[in-house]
């Protein structure tokens, strides 16, 4: 497994709790970190988030992209422990992966440290409220909400 | 117009800085072709058979005059002098180096032009009514509306690895002149019976290999939810869409295969989350960016009537002019399918969609003296100048015939539809444009007899040609390694959105060529009354063709 090359969690360290697969997460209520796959259903974790300090969300490939969609599902249900996105990640995904709620990202090959920082650093403003990422979208700040 | 403001501008300078440094990587060598090649295809480039091609954004098919004249000079400068105009409201450049991209793009953001998601596995530019603001039958102006949905898609990280490309077709009246029903997402502005706007969506239409008209997800959704809803509609596709074959990727085959109640019973329960989370931009929003659509400042009290004494100039006006919602004012369109009669007396078809850097300034320029500084881009491939002085229309008509811009063809037979096809697309099996040349020289005189007859060509399966949806329509084929030509008839998109059935064995170039001219003969045969040729197919069926055509 790669390691946790970005982690945005101030002060912290990236969990190292042994994960387990979505499958077998239900049954072992020891489990502390679980890995979900871009078939499988985030909101299966949702009656179980209080006991989670990881949650790790596969890119198998990077043209994939139902991690994004599982990543602020269960940030949107309040999931605040370490949400690490891992696999097939270049640095132009990065921003993305910041505004879907990952603080964590394990790419399976290190990404180049000056061009992470340009590519996290594009967008000045946003246009979308995805909620997640606490960042006010244009129509919020054109209007003063 | 929607003008951007320091927000907009800065979106879209960034992106330009972001692509600059995605090609001085690929072109060092630190990112690889496999990385870079969603990255440029969300910017709209496309590797061809020759070059590169570069697919401009149109946002919903509006332009200004100098938006116009930058993509003329653009034609000039970095490609071989003219452009293509394509069925997606947007333009192309088929000669496009790689290294000059960053600049094109920098070029297109001084004048609020962009290439952002003309491609790639996102949601892609919006499309739209290119008669909006302008035709007395909508509801509203659907631009607002489009404009919203052009902010919101634009970088939406959730929604940039979809399992395949995504349309969006925003319209605001009964006759549907934008192929709604043909898009991943058609959105019908609507009042409800309560007397309040609001947007009836559907969900899960397309063309390519399955051609699926779309069908009615939600009748009504307020307009403080369209964010909202659209985001619902994005999310279940994105998490259930199939990934496992490409062909069977777009959203049409998810709503086929869960069926239309599962699926919307999905997108409701979505809808309900994500209305607790705020996402929806305000009113004023909407309120702020109509401002921007405002009617301009047309003049009262002008006349309607026109001098036709010039046999020329009222077969253009008949054909190529539609009714505007102003008195004394026309909504002019611009053919970009010539047919030039040569000195010998033998005819020379235009490339559909085709105009060179000058033509695309001259129509630059005539937009801002008489079309209150705007245009607008078809899916049909054509140019309209939406508001002009009736006043003024012989002065624009000789002008245009000056700039050879005056064919009087719209929605007749030589007014093709035709994909760029195998003289440049890797995905073509067939080439497109020299049969629709043939087909237009062959039946240009003819022409204006059969009337109304809208003739689509795609030189491919994935039917960027819109073939599914010509009253005729034409699909290239790779047959044991020669091009071969299925015929198809009875389709058409508007109101009464139909899909062609496939005639019988395909033909060779001239083969296809006859095939269309027999096709034309059965129709004038049988025509009765005022009978278009969609008409007159649908009365008698199919058969009276076949005969003809095989017999």
């Amino acid at each position: 497994m790669a390691d946790v090359q970005f982690l945005f969690r101030e002060g912290e360290e990236a969990v190292s709790a042994p994960t387990v697969a979505l499958s077998a997460f239900a049954e072992d209520t020891n489990a502390t970190a679980v890995v979900i796959e871009p078939g499988e259903d985030a909101r299966a974790l949702i009656p179980h988030l209080d006991r989670l300090s990881l949650v790790e969300v596969t890119f198998p490939a990077f043209t994939d992209g139902r991690g994004f969609s599982s990543a602020r599902i269960l940030r949107e249900a309040g999931y605040t422990g370490e949400l690490r996105a891992s696999g097939d990640i270049g640095v132009d995904m990065l921003s993305h992966l910041h505004r879907c709620g990952f603080d964590a990202i394990a790419p399976n090959a290190p990404l180049d440290l000056a061009q992470a920082e340009t590519a996290l650093k594009v967008w000045p403003q946003v246009y979308q409220a995805t909620v997640v990422d606490g960042r006010k979208p244009i129509w919020a700040l054109r209007h003063g909400l | 117009m929607y003008l951007y403001d320091h927000y907009d501008q800065a979106m879209v300078d960034a992106r330009v800085a972001e692509f600059r440094d995605q090609t001085r990587r690929r072109i060092e060598g630190t990112l690889s072709e496999e990385k870079f090649r969603p990255l440029r295809l969300q910017n709209g480039l496309y590797l061809q058979l020759h070059a590169y091609m570069l697919r401009v954004a149109v946002p919903y098919g509006t332009l200004s005059g100098s938006q116009m004249k930058m993509l003329g000079d653009i034609a000039d400068k970095y490609d071989r002098g003219y452009g293509h105009f394509t069925t997606r409201q947007n333009i192309q450049y088929n000669w496009i180096k790689l290294e000059d991209t960053p600049d094109i793009l920098a070029d297109l953001a001084s004048v609020e032009m962009h290439a952002i998601q003309t491609s790639g596995n996102c949601i892609r530019n919006i499309s739209a009514d290119q008669y909006a603001g302008a035709t007395a039958d909508e509801l509203i102006d659907p631009r607002p509306y489009a404009e919203l949905l052009r902010q919101w898609s634009s970088f939406h990280p959730e929604f940039l690895a979809l399992p395949r490309k995504f349309k969006i077709c925003v319209i605001a009246s009964d006759t549907d002149r934008a192929a709604m029903r043909l898009h991943d997402i058609g959105i019908q502005i609507v009042k409800n019976e309560a007397g309040e706007i609001g947007a009836a969506f559907y969900v899960g239409g397309g063309m390519g290999r399955t051609p699926i008209i779309a069908p009615l997800v939600k009748a009504f959704v307020p307009l403080d939810e369209l964010i909202t809803y659209s985001e619902a509609c994005l999310r279940v596709y994105n998490r259930y869409g199939r990934r496992d074959n490409k062909y069977k990727a777009r959203i049409k085959i998810l709503v086929h295969e869960l069926g239309l109640e599962e699926y919307s019973r999905q997108v409701e329960e979505e809808f309900a989350h994500l209305q607790t989370l705020n996402i929806e931009p305000p009113l004023a929003e909407l309120e702020r960016i109509k401002t921007f659509f405002a009617d301009p400042a047309y003049e009262t009290g002008l006349s309607d009537d026109l001098d036709l004494s010039n046999p020329a100039f009222a077969a253009w006006v008949k054909n190529n002019t539609a009714a505007h919602k102003t008195p004394g004012y026309a909504i002019v369109n611009i053919s970009l399918k010539p047919v030039k009669v040569l000195a010998d007396g033998t005819k020379e078809a235009g490339i559909p969609g085709d105009a060179t850097g000058e033509q695309i300034r001259i129509m630059a320029d005539l937009a801002k003296t008489y079309s209150f500084d705007e245009l607008r881009v078809t899916h049909t491939q054509n140019i309209v100048l939406p508001h002009v002085r009736k006043a003024d229309l012989f002065t624009v008509w000789e002008k245009l015939v000056a700039a050879e811009l005056a064919e009087a063809n719209l929605d007749k037979i030589t007014d093709i539809i035709a994909c760029p096809g195998l003289d440049y697309c890797t995905l073509a099996n067939a080439r497109s444009i020299p049969v629709a040349q043939k087909i237009a020289e062959r039946m240009a005189d003819k022409a204006e007899e059969i009337g109304e007859l809208k003739l689509k060509i795609s030189g491919c399966i994935n039917a960027c040609g819109h073939h599914h949806a010509g009253h005729i329509g034409i699909l290239g084929v790779d047959r044991k390694g020669l091009e071969n030509y299925q015929l198809l008839l009875g389709g058409c998109e508007g109101a009464d959105t139909s899909l062609g059935k496939i005639i019988g064995p395909g033909f060779d170039e001239d083969g296809i060529v006859g095939a269309v001219e027999k096709a034309t003969q059965v129709y004038l045969a049988n025509k009765e009354g005022e009978e278009r040729f969609l008409d007159t197919y649908r009365r008698i069926g199919m058969n009276p063709f076949k005969e003809a055509i095989y017999g």
